[in-house]
């Protein structure tokens, strides 16, 4: 069992990271498309969208069919989709706005679309940094309570992207669609969570 | 594509020009699909023959161009412009073409012609986005646009039937498209069947969809922020990759100022949009 997790760990690395270091690869080279930069931001982004809703339904879905060894990656995911956002918004100071600071912090802080973005990212920050063992240990019963705060990234971020777009709705919304279908697998844990605090 | 016989660009232009590949393979062509190269890969098939582009209206002398005659009816000329999208990235490209002002004085229009629409092609069978939502991006096709009269008489505004000294690949409007080098690029409607001479402001596709987003005016604006992003500045694409540092300040009607400024001395560039 043991060397199956370890397997199965290298290949949720490799399957998360070799598409991320082709697209760099791409850009830096000028072959991902007339417009690297806007290429790139898309790909972080909806990359991180992608693993987050996977790691979501890694709980529904090992418990439905009894595969406990996906309960054993999904912090990976989790980091991974951490990583994608956190570099999907490094994109956007690099090399959309060019280190202008003050562009960077007024779209921030005027657009609502990046606003509620930023926000989602925040958050997965906060998880990101909790997810050390040893914190979540200490955390006890608050980690807990503390990471049912993804739900919450996932509605923002799924906002974030619906209201990106121009015109094209169809996407975001089966995204934002997923989100709620996952959501509606913990209406009862979320329920009870809430009336609680 | 085939060559096609023009009179070189007449300005000094200094500014670099946006590779070939990249103007070629990098549109705005919701007919094609929704990603910037779904329309290079959607788009090699699309036959244009036969072509008809009809001259109507409020004018004495409608008329029709057939496709032969898009190239050989008025004198072709290569213009460098700018072009600005309103997503916040520009170009430089070579078109080739002849002045709108030509084709549309050859129509006599009459007194009450006061605005000008425009009709791309509805042709669901080689447009995928026409035929589908989800490829088409939700937009009521065909795609229609406008100017004032007095905006498609400039001798700015330019009919294209080619780039690069060719003509038109599909993906950028082939046979023949607008280029209004002082607005954001959705005005520069691809693909034209359809130009009529009217009495009253005429719908545009992008107005329809999104009227508080985009204007009927769509001049370039460094001043007035699309409701979603900064207009302030822009991206200018040429070559290099990542860490192309292209940003560069957006300038009032493009750059365009001079030749364009005083067709709205008269208007609040806040409220016409």
């Amino acid at each position: 069992m043991k060397y199956k997790v370890i397997l199965f760990k290298i290949f949720v690395h490799l399957a998360a990271f070799l598409p991320l270091a082709n697209a760099y690869y791409l850009a830096f080279t000028d072959q991902l498309g007339a417009d690297p930069v806007e290429a790139i931001i898309h790909f972080t982004g909806i990359g991180a969208f992608n693993l987050l809703l996977l790691s979501l339904m890694i709980t529904p879905l090992s418990k439905r069919f009894k595969i406990s060894i996906l309960l054993k990656v999904r912090r990976l995911v989790g980091l991974y989709s951490f990583t994608y956002a956190f570099l999907h918004l490094t994109n956007f100071l690099v090399f959309e706005v060019q280190f202008d600071w003050s562009l960077f912090l007024s779209e921030i802080l005027e657009r609502p679309y990046i606003t509620i973005g930023m926000a989602g990212l925040l958050i997965l920050l906060t998880l990101a940094i909790t997810s050390i063992s040893l914190l979540r240990k200490k955390m006890a019963k608050n980690w807990q309570k503390l990471h049912n705060w993804v739900y919450l990234a996932a509605v923002l971020i799924g906002i974030h992207f619906y209201w990106s777009v121009k015109s094209e709705i169809i996407e975001p919304s089966i995204y934002l669609f997923i989100t709620f279908i996952l959501l509606a697998f913990r209406f009862k844990k979320l329920n009870k969570w809430i009336k609680k605090d | 594509r085939y060559p096609l016989t023009f009179t070189a660009d007449g300005t000094n232009n200094t500014e670099v020009l946006t590779p070939e590949a990249k103007v070629t393979s990098h549109n705005n062509f919701y007919e094609f699909g929704i990603g910037k190269s779904d329309p290079v890969n959607n788009a090699q098939n699309f036959n244009i023959k036969p072509w008809q582009l009809t001259i109507s209206g409020e004018c004495d002398k409608p008329y029709t161009l057939d496709l032969d005659d898009l190239t050989k009816s008025f004198a072709l000329e290569e213009r460098i412009y700018r072009l600005r999208c309103v997503e916040a990235w520009s170009m430089v490209i070579p078109w080739v073409g002849f002045e709108l002002s030509k084709l549309l004085k050859k129509a006599q229009p009459n007194s009450r012609a006061k605005y000008i629409a425009f009709e791309t092609l509805h042709d669901p069978a080689q447009m995928p986005g026409q035929a589908s939502r989800r490829m088409g991006g939700g937009i009521d096709y065909p795609y229609v646009e406008g100017l004032r009269i007095d905006e498609a008489m400039n001798p700015l505004t330019l009919m294209s039937v080619g780039l690069y000294g060719k003509t038109l690949p599909a993906q950028n409007g082939a046979p023949i498209r607008l280029v209004v080098p002082w607005k954001y690029g959705f005005k520069s409607i691809k693909s034209i069947v359809a130009i009529k001479f009217v009495e009253h402001p005429p719908a545009s596709t992008w107005n329809i969809l999104a009227p508080n987003e985009y204007g009927f005016y769509a001049n370039v604006n460094p001043e007035v922020d699309h409701p979603r992003w900064s207009q302030a500045s822009e991206r200018r694409l040429t070559s290099g990759g990542l860490f192309a540092r292209n940003r560069i300040d957006t300038l009032p009607f493009n750059g365009y100022g001079e030749q364009v400024a005083g067709l709205y001395k008269n208007l609040d560039l806040r409220k016409n949009f």
